[in-house]
C-alpha cells in the first residue's frame, strides 16, 4: 500500500507540473490556431495591411484648426476630460514643433512653420516599443493591417509602455474615466474604459472595420491622408512620392507610420 | 521552527504590534486608491512611475546584496560567514515580499495580475522580472529554511539543497540586472538608456544590502545573546568599502559619456537632477546630498580606522543606505521620466497616501524579517546553549 501511495504522489506531483507548464509551452511554441476564432471582416470594411497617415501641416495655422480633429476624435472614443493635468487622457493633441520633433529642431527656423500647431497621436509603429514591453500582450500589433491595438480588459495597468513609448502617446486611466465624461454626449458606439488600464489613439480600427475614414481624417477636410503604405497605388503613397515628409524620432527605429508635410 | 517567534518579550510583542499598526494603516490607504484609482498618488501620464516602482527597484538591490555572505561561504569556503549566511538570506527573502507587494501596489489593475503567468511574454523584461523574482525567493526559502532547520537539529544540511545554494547565487545577480533591463532597453529614454545601468544597480546593492545587513548584525548583538561576530561585520565592512567605491566609479564613467559627447537627449536628465531644468529644481537638493553621502560612505568605509571602529562603521552604513536610496530611488524614476518624450518638464512629487502605502509595505516586510530573524536568532542560541 505504502509504495503504491507514494506512487500515485508521484504521478500527481507530475501531472501537475505538466499542466502548470502548459501555458508556458504554448508560448514557446504555439501552434497556429487559424480559423477558429478569426473574426469575419465586414462587407464595406477597409482593407490595408500597414495603415499608415500623412499630415499636411501646412494646412493647420492655428489651434483653431486642430480643435475640431481632437474633438472629433476624443468625442467619437468617449475620451474623457478631467481638470487636474495629472489625470488627462489624450489620443490626439497638438503641441509645438520643438516638443514634436526635439531631434530636428533647428535655431532660425521658418517662424511659419515654427508657430504652426503640430498634431501627434500613437504611431502605430511598424517596430512597436510598447507591444515589446507590455507582459500580457494586451497591447499587439495587429497582424492584418498593423494598428498597434490594445485589449482593455487584459490590460493589468502596470504601465511599462508608457515608459517604453518614445512618443508620450499613452494615457493611463488615474480614475474612473466615467466621471470625465457627459453622459448625454458620450457616444453609445463606443466603449468607455474603467479606471487602471492604459489607452491611446488606436487609428479608428472600429470605423475602419465599417468603411469609415478616421474620425480626425474626416474632419481634417482633406489635410491628413489616411491609406495603405504597402499598397503603391494608395492616396499615402502618392502624396510620401510627391511631398518631402519627416516622421518623429525615426532615429530610434521604431518606423512610425505616422508622416509629416511641413 | 516558528514557534520561536511566539516567544518573546514585552518589547519584541510592542513592536510586532506596532508594525501591524502601521501595516494596518497602509492597507486602509490602499483600500482608498483601489477604490478611486491611482489618482491619490502624484502620477501622471509624463511620470508614470513612481515612489512604489522606485523603492521596489531599490529593494531589489538590497534582496540581491544577500548573496554577498553566501557567496564567500559557499564558493570561497569562508567559514566566518557560517553564523551569518542564514541573516543575508532571510533579509532577501523580506526585501523580495516588499519587492512584490510594491509591484503589486502599482498595477492599475491588481486583480489581473496573474495575467502575467496566463499569458507568459518572453518578450516583455517585466515577464522575466516576475520569474526571478519569485525563483529566487523560492530558492531563499527554501535553503534558509532548511539550513536552519538541519543547524538546529545539529545535522548537515540535505546534499539535494547544494545545487540550489550555487543556483541562489546567478540568481541574485539576475534580479538586479533584469531590472536594470526594464529600464534600459527603453529607445527614447536617454536617461536609462546604458550598458551601464546593470553594473551600477549591481554595485550600489553590494554596497546597500550589506549595509543593511552590517546594521543588522550590530543590533542582534546588543538585543540577544547572538553574536553574529566582530570578523564577520569587518569582512562585511570591506564589501561595502569596495562596492560603494565601485558604485561611484560607475556612476562617473556614465557622466563622462554624457557630458564629454554631450548629447542633449542623454545631458538632459543629469542637468535636470543637478542643476535643474527650465527653472524646475525639486531633485537638485536630494542629489547633491546623494553624492555627498556617498562621499562620505567612501571616506568612513575606505579608511580603516573609522572602518574597525563599529560605531563609525555604523553611520557609515546609514550614510551609504540614505545616499543610494536617493541615487536609486529617486534619482532613477524623476531622471528617466523628466523630461518626458516631448522634452517638456512635468515634475513628480509622491503624495501622502502614496507614501503611507510605500511605508504600509515596508512594514509588511519588516514584520517578516523580524519573525524570520527571530527565528534564526532563537535557533542560534539555542544551539550555543
Amino acid at each position: 500500500m505504502e509504495s503504491s501511495r507514494r506512487r500515485f504522489m508521484k504521478m500527481a506531483g507530475i501531472a501537475a507540473v505538466g499542466l502548470s507548464a502548459q501555458p508556458v509551452i504554448k508560448a514557446v511554441a504555439a501552434a497556429p490556431t487559424n480559423g477558429t476564432h478569426s473574426l469575419q471582416k465586414g462587407p464595406k470594411a477597409l482593407i490595408g495591411s500597414q495603415w499608415a497617415m500623412v499630415i499636411d501641416t501646412r494646412r493647420f495655422k492655428t489651434e483653431r484648426d486642430v480643435a475640431p480633429l481632437i474633438e472629433a476624435c476624443h468625442k467619437t472614443h468617449n475620451v474623457p476630460h478631467f481638470s487636474d493635468r495629472r489625470h488627462e487622457i489624450k489620443w490626439l493633441w497638438e503641441t509645438h514643433f520643438h516638443n514634436a520633433f526635439p531631434d530636428i529642431v533647428n535655431p532660425h527656423m521658418s517662424e511659419e512653420a515654427e508657430h504652426r500647431p503640430y498634431l501627434v497621436l500613437c504611431n502605430h509603429c511598424e517596430n512597436p516599443p510598447c507591444v515589446r514591453a507590455c507582459p500580457t500582450k494586451a497591447t499587439f500589433k495587429r497582424q492584418s493591417d498593423g494598428i498597434v491595438v490594445m485589449d482593455m480588459h487584459r490590460c493589468i495597468g502596470c504601465r511599462f509602455c508608457m515608459a517604453a513609448c518614445p512618443y508620450g502617446a499613452r494615457s493611463f486611466n488615474f480614475r474612473d474615466p466615467r466621471q470625465g465624461l457627459v453622459e448625454k454626449e458620450m457616444n453609445p458606439q463606443y466603449p468607455t474604459r474603467m479606471k487602471g488600464v492604459v489607452e491611446k489613439c488606436n487609428f479608428c480600427s472600429e470605423r475602419l472595420s465599417e468603411g469609415l475614414m478616421p474620425a480626425c481624417v474626416e474632419a481634417s477636410k482633406g489635410a491628413i491622408v489616411f491609406g495603405d503604405l504597402r499598397d503603391p497605388n494608395s492616396e499615402v503613397r502618392r502624396v510620401l512620392r510627391e511631398n518631402f515628409t519627416i516622421r518623429r524620432k525615426s532615429g530610434l527605429g521604431t518606423e512610425p507610420c505616422v508622416y509629416y508635410i511641413v | 521552527m516558528l514557534e520561536i517567534a511566539l516567544k518573546g518579550s514585552k518589547t519584541y510583542y510592542a513592536w510586532i504590534l506596532a508594525l501591524l499598526a502601521i501595516i494596518g494603516m497602509g492597507f486602509l490607504l490602499y483600500m482608498w486608491q483601489l477604490q478611486y484609482g491611482l489618482g491619490i498618488t502624484g502620477l501622471s501620464r509624463d511620470v508614470s512611475w513612481g515612489f512604489y516602482i522606485a523603492n521596489f527597484t531599490y529593494l531589489v538591490g538590497v534582496a540581491a546584496g544577500g548573496v554577498m555572505v553566501v557567496l564567500p561561504y559557499y564558493l570561497h569556503d569562508y567559514k566566518a560567514y557560517g553564523r551569518i549566511t542564514v541573516l543575508g538570506e532571510f533579509l532577501a527573502i523580506a526585501a523580495l515580499v516588499v519587492c512584490l507587494l510594491l509591484i503589486f501596489v502599482d498595477l492599475g489593475q491588481p486583480m489581473r495580475g496573474l495575467n502575467v503567468m496566463l499569458y507568459p511574454t518572453p518578450n516583455s523584461v517585466l515577464f522575466w522580472d516576475a520569474m526571478v523574482l519569485n525563483g529566487y525567493l523560492l530558492l531563499n526559502l527554501i535553503v534558509g529554511w532548511n539550513v536552519m532547520e538541519a543547524e538546529r537539529n545539529g545535522i548537515h544540511y540535505q546534499k539535494w539543497l547544494k545545487p540550489l545554494i550555487y543556483l541562489s547565487i546567478p540568481f541574485a545577480v539576475s534580479i538586479h540586472t533584469v531590472t536594470a533591463f526594464l529600464y534600459s532597453g527603453l529607445p527614447g529614454r536617454g536617461f536609462w538608456l546604458t550598458a551601464i545601468l546593470a553594473p551600477r544597480f549591481l554595485s550600489s546593492a553590494f554596497a546597500a544590502g550589506p549595509a543593511l545587513l552590517i546594521l543588522l548584525c550590530l543590533f542582534i548583538r546588543n538585543t540577544t545573546k547572538f553574536d553574529p561576530g566582530k570578523k564577520q561585520i569587518q569582512t562585511l565592512g570591506i564589501t561595502v568599502a569596495y562596492a560603494i567605491c565601485i558604485n561611484v566609479f560607475f556612476f562617473l564613467c556614465e557622466i563622462f559619456v554624457v557630458f564629454y559627447s554631450q548629447m542633449p537627449e542623454h545631458m538632459d536628465h543629469f542637468i535636470y537632477l543637478f542643476f535643474g531644468l527650465k527653472g524646475y529644481n525639486s531633485m537638485v537638493p536630494w542629489m547633491w546630498s546623494s553624492m555627498a553621502l556617498m562621499v562620505i560612505g567612501i571616506i568612513l568605509t575606505v579608511n580603516p580606522a573609522t572602518r574597525k571602529n563599529e560605531v563609525t562603521l555604523a553611520v557609515a552604513c546609514v550614510v551609504i543606505i540614505f545616499g543610494t536610496w536617493i541615487d536609486k530611488a529617486l534619482g532613477m524614476i524623476a531622471g528617466g521620466f523628466v523630461p518626458n518624450p516631448l522634452h517638456e518638464v512635468h515634475e513628480y512629487v509622491p503624495t501622502l497616501p502614496e507614501i503611507g502605502i510605500t511605508i504600509g509595505v515596508y512594514a509588511i516586510g519588516a514584520l517578516v524579517l523580524t519573525v524570520l530573524y527571530k527565528m534564526a536568532v532563537g535557533v542560534k542560541e539555542e544551539v550555543r546553549a
